[in-house]
């Protein structure tokens, strides 16, 4: 969609100009419709409505949190919630609510981000090897399905676990890989999945008479990947990417929770929840109760916008 | 049918291979060195090549793999470097004993009720009584284990006693002795399954219901409640048994989670034990082991689908 400006090979001139034109105004009313269609079904509206909301504090959140992450300037560190701290303080003094809404951004980098790595690394390897076919989809696949075979959860936890760490003094690339260690697992877990779901709807979609008409044309393989195939894959991707979105959600806490995953004092909705449970409940229960209602609250949203995009798929086909 | 089990094999064979060369490149080739990584930044240069030559590091890569791959067929998984030092074996082996009665218990509770939750919706597509299963599992699905887990134990466990809020058995303590530590990371377990299985079953159910036998058995005059469950349900339920195999591997996920919230002897807290000691030959057993579990499920299931079903159709 976004590479609608690019000069069409096929044609050229002011007529195609208009041609883009026109693709970019069909295109940019087929969004409408399907956003008309999300929030006809009141189950999906109210899901992409916890999903927006969420998504502002991540964008938003330093203006919006009334304090900074790790300020401990409750004066007497473990409170309740009161007009100053509305959702109480942690074990350290910490405001709850700034945590919690501080903690938002890196669940989105995190599963968000991780979750569009993998759905374009797993395109490009699903259209290829869908369109290729052959050996080269033959090996891909047997790999793929080898890797499906293992939780998710577990090749997460010994990448992560293994590169914690192993480095003393780490250099300026390896630096960016361990900070970005886990966006990096949850694209690298996801991929295959997205990579197995394109590669099967490439193979129903080579077969169609245009997609022959641009291979006899003379297009390049690229050219009949992104612009002929893609195109129709676009559906079912866009079902799965909102499926792992919550997957990845739900992974990435867990990963906290485990703590593989962020490190204190990092506000992460997982870390805060482990942080505060065991004997600290007790101390202040409301310190696991908000991070845990966030990370709940968030997947719920997902979960009902995700069902709501499945829907609309299944109707249009 | 030969040709089916033969490519199952091939399968369990190549993923095990294939698991063993991802958990080896994962260890070997990201960044940093494996004796530091075990010894941790403070080691001084002699443990370094003492544990360096125990593992056999310097050696050169292909052969490491080889001789890693052949210690776990010949039965040498080496020892554990978290003290005290232990033949790997023996550690996970009384672990996974642990974490295999809480799995049975939680299948016991999940498959029965997820199937009947499963069943009742789909006989009643769209009426009330499926969206109100459809939004119960949603948001049970909605619920990480670690939240349910931490809710069972400071609320149900603390607030009632009937149950204790810890799960810190000894780790060879008899099953019936055990039982009552088990009863709420079961119950946890059970929230991550059912949703799923309840999912499947009832796409399952609606699926039969719209085949054509089920008109002509209904026409014929077999009573309708009959027709259900001599014919609807057993043709529904034998893809079930395939459900439930795929979920192990949703099942192990949820048990680290689950063992760790309750403190629970079992394989999954061991991993983390591992991951937090930087105990690489025990994490990289653990991976082995649990891998080699699940793919035993899903050629067990294979089975049990071919002998419940003598017509399907197999490539």
């Amino acid at each position: 969609m976004a590479n609608a400006n690019s000069p069409l090979k096929s044609a050229s001139g002011p007529a195609a100009q208009a041609d883009w034109q026109v693709v970019v105004r069909r295109r940019l009313r087929a969004i409408a419709r399907f956003i008309r269609q999300l929030f006809a079904q009141p189950s999906a509206a109210i899901g992409t409505l916890i999903v927006i909301f969420f998504l502002i504090l991540a964008l938003f959140g330093s203006a919006i949190a009334p304090y900074g992450e790790n300020d401990q300037s409750h004066p007497t560190a473990v409170a309740p919630g009161t007009a100053d701290y509305p959702l109480g303080t942690d074990f350290l003094g910490r405001d709850i609510l700034s945590r919690v809404i501080l903690g938002t951004s890196s669940i989105f980098v995190n599963a968000g981000l991780g979750t569009l790595v993998a759905v374009g690394i797993g395109t490009a390897v699903g259209l290829l090897i869908g369109y290729q076919g052959g050996w080269l989809d033959e090996v891909v696949s047997r790999l793929i399905d080898a890797f499906l075979a293992l939780p998710a959860l577990l090749i997460a936890l010994v990448a992560l676990g293994v590169v914690r760490g192993a480095v003393i003094d780490p250099t300026p690339t390896q630096r960016f890989l361990l900070d970005n260690s886990v966006l990096l697992v949850i694209a690298a877990v996801y991929a295959p999945i997205v990579a197995r779901v394109v590669r099967g709807s490439t193979l129903e979609i080579k077969t169609l008479e245009f997609v022959q008409a641009a291979r006899i044309r003379g297009e390049t393989v690229p050219y009949i990947l992104f612009r002929e195939i893609f195109p129709s894959v676009v559906p079912a991707l866009v079902v799965e990417a909102s499926l792992r979105f919550s997957y990845a959600i739900f992974l990435v806490a867990a990963l906290g929770f485990l703590g593989v995953g962020a490190r204190p004092p990092t506000p992460d909705w997982g870390l805060m929840v482990s942080e505060s449970s065991g004997g600290r409940f007790q101390l202040a229960p409301w310190a696991l109760t908000y991070p845990a209602i966030a990370i709940s609250l968030l997947v719920i949203g997902v979960n009902l916008m995700s069902d709501g995009i499945k829907n609309i798929v299944q109707k249009s086909e | 049918m030969w040709r089916f089990l033969t490519r199952r094999l091939i399968f369990f064979v190549v993923t095990l291979l294939f698991t063993s060369l991802l958990i080896f490149t994962l260890t070997n080739v990201l960044p940093g060195d494996v004796a530091r990584t075990i010894l941790g930044r403070n080691a001084s240069e002699a443990q370094l090549v003492e544990v360096r030559e125990e593992l056999g590091l310097d050696q050169p890569l292909p052969l490491q793999y080889l001789n890693w791959v052949g210690g776990y067929l010949t039965g040498d998984w080496g020892m554990t470097f978290t003290s005290p030092r232990q033949p790997i074996r023996e550690v996970i082996g009384r672990r996974l004993a642990n974490t295999a009665r809480l799995a049975l218990l939680t299948l016991l509770i999940a498959v029965p009720l997820s199937v009947t939750l499963g069943v009742i919706a789909g006989l009643n597509e769209g009426k009330p009584l499926d969206n109100i299963i459809s939004i119960l599992s949603l948001s049970v699905v909605s619920l990480p284990e670690f939240v349910t887990g931490l809710f069972l134990i400071n609320v149900v466990a603390l607030g009632t006693g009937l149950f204790p809020p810890s799960s810190a058995v000894r780790v060879d303590t008899p099953f019936f002795e055990a039982l009552p530590a088990l009863w709420l990371p079961a119950v946890t377990a059970t929230l991550v399954l059912i949703a799923y299985i309840v999912r499947l079953v009832r796409a399952g159910i609606i699926e039969e219901l719209k085949k054509d036998y089920v008109n002509t058995a209904v026409l014929k005059g077999i009573p309708y409640p009959t027709v259900i469950v001599r014919h609807v349900l057993r043709n529904a339920l034998i893809p079930t048994i395939t459900v439930i195999a795929t979920s192990t591997g949703w099942l192990v996920s949820g048990l680290v989670v689950v063992e760790t919230v309750f403190n629970y002897p079992g394989l999954g807290r061991l991993l983390i034990f591992g991951i937090d000691n930087r105990d690489l030959p025990l994490v990289q057993a653990i991976v082995m082991v649990t891998v080699f579990v699940i793919l035993v499920a899903n050629v067990l299931a294979d089975l049990a689908y071919i002998a419940l079903n003598p017509r399907i159709e197999l490539t």
